[in-house]
């Protein structure tokens, strides 16, 4: 799993079926210093998350689908499965550690 | 799978059902020489491994294995613990 912050969501009325309801995210992965690393990213929500929060994302397609969607299956291959209240490092890590 | 160094804990109150009791950790992969390898990455516990511990962890929907596969939402499960440091070995002795 990764860590990304959830900078926004996509609005979407003409979609694949199974993503009927769904909460579309744009996350930006993070480093553990908090600092924004790599390309933004699509997630679906499986946790009620919102714009700022600090987030798990699984990008593993089936675990994603059923997290998101609650069946196998889909054609998605990233859900945000957790929002991260804090991280505990050890002290030699913790130059990049946030919160 | 690769080896990685456990480096530190995930508190997440909130989180998917399947993941209630769970235990997640930060992990750093690491190469041959045990130097850090690529980003860490946060991993879903399978064996009782703890900080700081040199632990084996496998990727893809293989890492959902261990658990109720069907809904176990990881891509990134630690399945073993290295004995030491020193049980990593490459080439004769």
């Amino acid at each position: 799993m990764i860590l990304a912050r959830v900078i926004g969501n996509v609005v979407a009325t003409q979609k694949n079926e199974r993503y009927a309801n769904a909460r579309v995210m744009l996350c930006q992965p993070l480093s553990l210093a908090g600092e924004e690393m790599g390309a933004t990213l699509i997630a679906l929500d499986s946790v009620d998350s919102g714009v700022g929060d600090t987030v798990l994302i699984v990008q593993e397609g089936w675990g994603a689908s059923t997290a998101a969607t609650k069946e196998a299956g889909a054609a998605i291959d990233s859900a945000i499965v957790g929002v991260v209240d804090y991280i505990d490092l050890l002290p030699e890590e913790k130059g990049g550690e946030r919160r | 799978m690769q080896l990685a160094r456990v480096i530190g804990t995930v508190v997440a109150t909130v989180k998917n059902d399947s993941l209630e009791g769970r235990k997640l950790l930060v992990i750093q992969s690491l190469d041959a020489q045990l130097k850090a390898q690529g980003s860490p990455l946060v991993a879903l516990d399978a064996i009782g491994a703890g900080v700081g511990e040199l632990i084996v962890w496998c990727r893809g929907k293989e890492a959902s294995f261990p658990f109720r596969r069907e809904d176990t939402p990881t891509d990134c499960t630690i399945i073993a613990i290295v004995d030491s440091d020193q049980h990593v070995t490459q080439g004769r002795r």
